[in-house]
């Protein structure tokens, strides 16, 4: 699904940020990336998902090089991949239902389609009981959900989450994580980057661990393998 | 596109602009004040337009007959001034029939004439006009080489200065429009910019979810020409209503008939159509000009 070979980044400022970095990770996958703060995580992320290009190399997403996407093919891409972020992005002035039919609305998807979508989005996470409330109502990990929620939605092939436990507490992350390994079971590719010990140990999935912009590590049912 | 999307689109539009109502306010009204000067300075040069082009076909060539040709040699030149090249009419008026022109014109003072004693002192004259108004100084030389005449007469340098005038009113005119456009441009992208920036986040997230640019960028333009519209449409009101009152005020407190322009409705229909047109055009650039930073990446 996401195959990135020899890519290297480097910011307009100097900072190298990748270096050098190859990555196969095939459809169905659910791929830890782990690494210190400013190891390049961030950077991998927004790479695939284009908010970032490649300073070198090519980023093939099923089969097709992302790295030359032409600006208006950018958000094509980018339906086809759902991002969770740690500070959830949700909208505080819509209600949580609307804030999941929102990733429809944008992409012009049928009326139809957003009346079926949404409750089984908001089903999928347990929330079905708080498609009124706004956000600022809701706990932390429920705001999660509902930023969950909004990535699946439209069903895409490729989650992608950058830290979406760091701002909850561990019990909260836990269910967080188990949310996401539901959802990669029902067949969706999910790659989660984190710093999170526990989690990563406690999954036993392929853990890729990045050091100063470069692959240092990548087995199978991996351990987060820092003491940090 | 479907029409579910367009309705989005205004909706959007319609909200952010309820939203900065005040800052929509402002800009609404820089547009108007803009266009209304606008206004003025196009009606002001098309109305200057109107009286050089009336005035510089109204010139025409006199030709004084010396007063010892007779009438009959002085009727024979009719044919050869015919054959001037530019000279679109010629006509012959003898000494007696503008003796008689002149008794009218003296009306209550005609008793003056009788004090000649019968004598006419007036010369035989042509009265010359030409195809164009620039035709008038060449055809003047020849008629000038003519035996017969005394003088021949054409507003000397009136022509030339009446071009130069317009020309004048046509460059002020025009530098003072574009600057006041490109103020007004500035202004609606400036307001634009603050609801772009108001809603960046929620811009940053349409992107990520795979909205096109366009679809971004709608509900901005939307608004950008709903400001430049309302502004214009303002503008148009009081600029034609103005006009109007001030129509009526030469044409009836000052019996003046020098705005040719007054009782052409197309031309009013036609300034604010176009008024309409700038300033929805000015709101639609405005808001891109704000737009084209924001989606770059």
């Amino acid at each position: 699904m996401i195959n990135m070979i020899n890519v290297s980044k480097i910011y307009p400022n100097g900072t190298k940020a990748l270096t050098d970095v190859s990555l196969r990770v095939e459809k169905g996958e659910f791929v830890f990336l782990v690494g210190p703060s400013g190891a390049g995580k961030s950077t991998l992320t927004k790479l695939i998902f284009r908010e970032e290009q490649p300073t070198r190399g090519q980023i093939l997403f099923n089969g097709k090089n992302i790295a030359r996407l032409r600006p208006g093919e950018v958000p094509y891409l980018r339906r086809n991949i759902g991002v969770i972020f740690q500070d959830f992005k949700l909208l505080p002035n819509k209600t949580v239902a609307e804030n999941v039919s929102f990733a429809l609305e944008v992409i012009e998807a049928s009326k139809r389609e957003i009346r079926k979508s949404v409750p089984e989005a908001l089903e999928m996470v347990g929330l079905s009981d708080k498609v009124n409330a706004v956000p600022s109502e809701l706990s932390g990990g429920e705001q999660q959900r509902v930023g969950i929620a909004r990535a699946i939605v439209n069903n895409p092939p490729l989650i992608i989450a950058d830290e979406p436990t760091g701002n909850l507490d561990p019990e909260t992350s836990w269910e967080i994580v188990n949310l996401l390994h539901e959802i990669n079971k029902c067949g969706t590719t999910v790659l989660m980057a984190t710093h999170d010990k526990v989690i990563v140990d406690g999954m036993r999935k392929r853990v890729v661990a990045l050091e100063n912009g470069r692959v240092v590590r990548d087995e199978e049912r991996g351990a987060y393998g820092y003491e940090d | 596109m479907r029409i579910r999307t367009i309705s989005y689109f205004i909706r959007e539009a319609l909200k952010s602009l309820y939203r900065n109502s005040w800052m929509g306010l402002a800009s609404m009204g820089t547009v108007a004040v803009s266009l209304i000067i606008v206004g003025l300075s196009l009606i002001t040069v098309m109305n200057a337009n109107y009286l050089a082009a009336r005035l510089e076909s109204n010139v025409e060539i006199i030709a004084f007959i010396k007063s010892d040709v007779s009438e009959d040699d002085a009727r024979a030149l009719k044919n050869e001034i015919q054959s001037i090249p530019g000279v679109s009419s010629v006509e012959f008026r003898s000494k007696d029939q503008a003796l008689v022109e002149f008794r009218k014109e003296l009306g209550e003072q005609q008793n003056m004439i009788n004090a000649l004693g019968g004598e006419n002192p007036l010369p035989h004259l042509y009265k010359v006009t030409t195809i164009s108004p620039g035709d008038v100084e060449g055809v003047a030389k020849k008629l000038e080489l003519f035996p017969q005449m005394e003088k021949v007469d054409y507003g000397k340098g009136v022509v030339e200065k009446l071009f130069s005038i317009t020309r004048w009113v046509r460059l002020v005119g025009l530098t003072v429009i574009v600057l006041l456009g490109l103020a007004a441009v500035f202004l609606i992208a400036t307001t634009i910019r603050l609801t772009v920036f108001a809603r960046r986040k929620e811009i940053q997230i349409m992107k990520i979810l795979g909205a096109t640019n366009w679809f971004i960028r709608w509900p901005f333009l939307v608004e950008g020409m709903v400001l430049g519209f309302t502004g214009a449409l303002i503008a148009v009101l009081i600029v034609d209503f103005s006009y109007l009152a001030v129509i009526d005020y030469v044409q009836k407190d000052l019996n003046l008939n020098i705005l040719g322009l007054q009782k052409d409705t197309r031309f009013l229909l036609l300034l604010g159509g176009v008024m309409l047109g700038v300033g929805t055009f000015i709101g639609a650039l405005g808001s891109g000009i704000s737009m084209r930073k924001f989606l770059k990446v």
